[in-house]
């Protein structure tokens, strides 16, 4: 088979895309797009139906939505984008063909058709109101597992062409010396989500066979264990591919560089080692499994993960600031930031992005996931309050500001209602925020999670839950559509800018052999040394400030929740 | 950082060893090997092990 | 740029600025003080899960219930009948949850232990108390035991969250403290 070796080189940023590259980014960008428009849709059902004086939906029918938006949005938007993503990264990054693009077609494909079976159970077949996470024995549709399957099979192969491409990069010699940072952490990506799929791959294939009637049981505890080896894990994917889309948008926006490289790639290593096994959260209020297990694996490992993401939440805004004082903005602590490009959503995006998943994803996160505190937080509906702040505020904002510099650049199109785009992130991304502070404030009172009546209206046995708690929910249901049409302003600017925005000028495609583009040496590090060295004081003491002020807060509200736990029953 | 001096030909730039824990960082298939071993054994073996050895009920 | 590959060769050997240095410093340590927190809430706190659980049948599980009731009965409520069970204290009480209800419902003394069996007969469920909002995951074919000591007296709730089908928002129950 011929190889392509068309590439063309974008004439506002310099970048080179490779002809088969540029199409898989743009279907998978579409398929994610698109599989976001369905999820958002469903989240007004789920809002509708929580906030209980709206009550919109009857229990099968919210149940059945709630599954299909967890399922659209936390799989399907969220893998389709980061396989564009990973082409990104490696073929456009790295200047270089992509490896096997039939092969990333193939697994295009099975994503496509993965996420409609999988789809088709939920919504149209309506028997695999199971949730996100179908814990077995609750059985599902053999179309539920099997479209998940399909589903992962396809996203591997692109984590395959992926790792294929940095292959053909380095044989070729499109670049030398390191890979960037960026890349660096798209492999993260690639990486956690190899696991994932190979734990989804353990658990729900014999999952689907016993659906079939093949397999006579499967075990409630074992399922579990292995199933959030696959679960959270997806969810840790999001975080190294949100935190690479940061450092490109700091790269892209400031010309920002990493404040040290060794830093930053030694924390997507803590990643690469320690991110998945903090799956154990999930099964800290389980029988069976010792504390030494959980303990272990729910820190982190003594927490190293979570020093890496401490370390990124510094060297992310400490490059932007050191290349705006570079600049000239050098006014007292703050004048880098309060004179950053606020009105272009590319940064602004990124940046919410960046203060939500801390602030609120993140301490919430390692809160949850501490043995004794997660007693008085399981399953309560402060869960979805956490990770609406990491998976939505951070990964899926990360992720939408990512879309408005690939608007032009990818798609060639100017980006349409720009007004609206520029406040898109701001709705979206402070309407979410406040939905997670309200669904973390409810699930503090006891709210439950997936659940239709709080009333319990009828039951003999009702319980009240308090004032309190009725009013989070309320503010959860007026604060969720104000979210929710952030997203609808988003997919207004992307989806009419793709289809109906007016064309850029591009240039062609044109062949360009192997070894012709071979980047320059890299320099010894002497030179380095001399050049990097500034100040005896801190090189971005701004954001040294926004990091200990983040400290203070964590500590706070870490200590605050072991004395709730300690109000409650003494438990043995 | 002036770009002159990136563009240093490979003939002038001196042999200089890479440190180890940077040539495993720049190993992509090394870093995927312990990225599905490491928490493979950590979290899956330990735990499925935990739970194969619980006792059943007199 | 990060979006571009490094200008130096080995860059594992340009040491780290001091702002970088003193921020994973301090990261370091918080980390470590929050892991250490955890085996020393085991030994100082007084809240935390027994993981001692043992495999069983459904069968063999409800007669142990079963054998609760027809010792501790008090009285039945709802139009369910739902039997009323005093135990008492240090003894081994057997809960039961089903799609979709709790059984029986059980009757504390204030200040004193019990220790709690709990598992499902068909689906995963969530024992949730409240308002005290403790929450343990209830498994069907493992007997958990927790052992626990109410603090005060009234009535608390224990409400199903984790969810186990159409019907999961019906499933609530009771447990008095006197």
């Amino acid at each position: 088979m011929a190889v392509n070796r068309n590439f063309r080189t974008c004439p506002t940023t310099g970048l080179l895309f490779h002809e088969p590259a540029e199409k898989l980014m743009k279907a998978n960008a579409v398929a994610a797009v698109v599989s976001l428009l369905v999820g958002g849709l469903l989240a007004i059902g789920v809002v509708g139906t929580r906030w209980q004086a709206l009550h919109w939906l009857a229990p099968g029918t919210f149940y059945q939505t709630l599954t299909a938006h967890g399922l659209n949005m936390l799989v399907f938007w969220i893998i389709f984008f980061e396989i564009a993503i990973l082409y990104f990264c490696s073929s456009t990054l790295l200047r270089s063909r992509l490896a096997a693009p039939g092969m990333a077609w193939a697994g295009f494909w099975l994503m496509v058709i993965g996420a409609l079976v999988n789809n088709y159970a939920v919504l149209v077949r309506g028997d695999s109101s199971v949730m996100f996470t179908s814990y077995a024995p609750m059985p599902a549709s053999p179309y539920f597992y099997l479209g998940l399957i399909l589903f992962a099979v396809g996203a591997l192969i692109g984590c395959f062409v992926f790792l294929g491409t940095l292959v053909v990069a380095k044989a070729e010699r499109t670049y030398q010396g390191s890979i960037p940072l960026v890349t660096f952490g798209a492999l993260t990506a690639c990486i956690i989500a190899i696991f994932t799929i190979a734990s989804g791959a353990i658990i729900l294939i014999p999952t689907f066979l016993w659906s079939v009637g093949l397999v006579p049981q499967i075990d409630s505890l074992l399922y579990r264990t292995i199933w959030w080896a696959f679960g959270h894990s997806s969810q840790q994917i999001n975080v190294s591919a949100h935190v690479a889309v940061w450092y490109a948008i700091a790269a892209i926006v400031f010309g920002a560089r990493p404040m040290s490289e060794k830093v930053s790639r030694t924390a997507f290593f803590l990643y690469i080692l320690f991110l998945q096994i903090a799956s154990a959260h999930h099964l800290l209020a389980d029988p069976g499994l010792t504390s030494h297990w959980k303990i272990f694996n729910t820190s982190y490992a003594m927490y190293l993960a979570v020093l890496a993401s401490m370390v990124h939440g510094l060297t992310v805004p400490g490059a932007i600031e050191v290349a705006q004082r570079k600049k000239g903005f050098t006014n007292g602590l703050f004048e880098w930031l309060r004179k950053a490009p606020w009105g272009n959503p590319v940064f602004s995006g990124m940046f919410i992005s960046l203060l939500g998943f801390g602030f609120l994803g993140g301490i919430s996160g390692v809160i949850m996931g501490v043995e004794q505190i997660n007693l008085i937080v399981h399953n309560t509906i402060y869960v979805p309050g956490h990770f609406h702040a990491t998976v939505v505020v951070g990964t899926t904002l990360a992720f939408m500001s990512l879309t408005y510099f690939l608007i032009p650049v990818l798609f060639r199109r100017e980006m349409a209602f720009p007004g609206l785009a520029k406040w898109q992130p701001y709705v979206f991304g402070i309407g979410m925020s406040a939905v997670s502070l309200f669904l973390m404030g409810a699930g503090t009172l006891g709210v439950p999670r997936r659940h239709w009546d709080i009333s319990f209206a009828g039951n003999a046995l009702a319980y009240e839950y308090p004032g309190a708690a009725w009013l989070m929910m309320a503010l959860l249901g007026v604060t969720g559509f104000v979210a929710i049409l952030g997203g609808a302003m988003y997919l207004l600017v992307t989806v009419y800018s793709v289809f109906f925005g007016k064309r850029i000028p591009t240039p062609d495609f044109a062949y360009v052999p192997a070894r012709a583009n071979v980047a320059p040496a890299p320099r010894p590090v002497a030179a380095a040394i001399t050049a990097h060295g500034e100040s005896a004081g801190f090189a971005a003491p701004g954001t040294f400030v926004l990091a200990m002020v983040f400290l203070v807060a964590f500590a706070l509200y870490y200590f605050v929740n072991w004395k709730y736990l300690s109000t409650v029953w003494p438990l043995r | 950082m002036s770009d002159a001096a990136r563009n240093i030909s490979e003939e002038e730039m001196p042999d200089e060893p890479v440190p180890v824990m940077q040539q495993i960082l720049d190993n992509p298939f090394l870093l995927l090997f312990l990225g599905v071993v490491v928490p493979t054994v950590l979290y899956v073996i330990w735990g499925v092990v935990e739970i194969a050895l619980l006792p059943i009920a007199k | 740029m990060s979006i571009e590959s490094v200008t130096e060769r080995n860059w594992w050997k340009i040491p780290m600025d001091r702002e970088e240095v003193v921020w994973v410093t301090i990261a370091f340590i918080w980390c470590l003080f929050m892991f250490f927190m955890m085996p020393y809430w085991h030994v100082f706190g007084q809240q935390n899960l027994a993981h001692a659980a043992v495999r069983t049948t459904p069968a063999d599980y409800m007669k142990k219930a079963e054998e609760g009731v027809a010792k501790w009965k008090v009285r039945e409520e709802t139009d369910q009948k739902i039997p009323v069970i005093a135990p008492p204290p240090d003894s081994d009480v057997y809960l039961v949850a089903r799609l979709w209800s709790w059984w029986p419902i059980l009757e504390l003394e204030a200040g004193k232990t019990y220790r709690v069996h709990l598992m499902s007969m068909d689906w995963l469920h969530g024992f949730s108390l409240q308002p005290e909002n403790i929450n343990i995951e209830v498994h069907p074919g493992y007997d958990h035991t927790v052992t626990m000591t109410p603090t005060q007296k009234g009535t608390f709730a224990i409400v199903c969250n984790e969810y186990c089908g159409v019907n999961h928002h019906t499933m609530v129950s009771r447990i008095y403290v006197k």
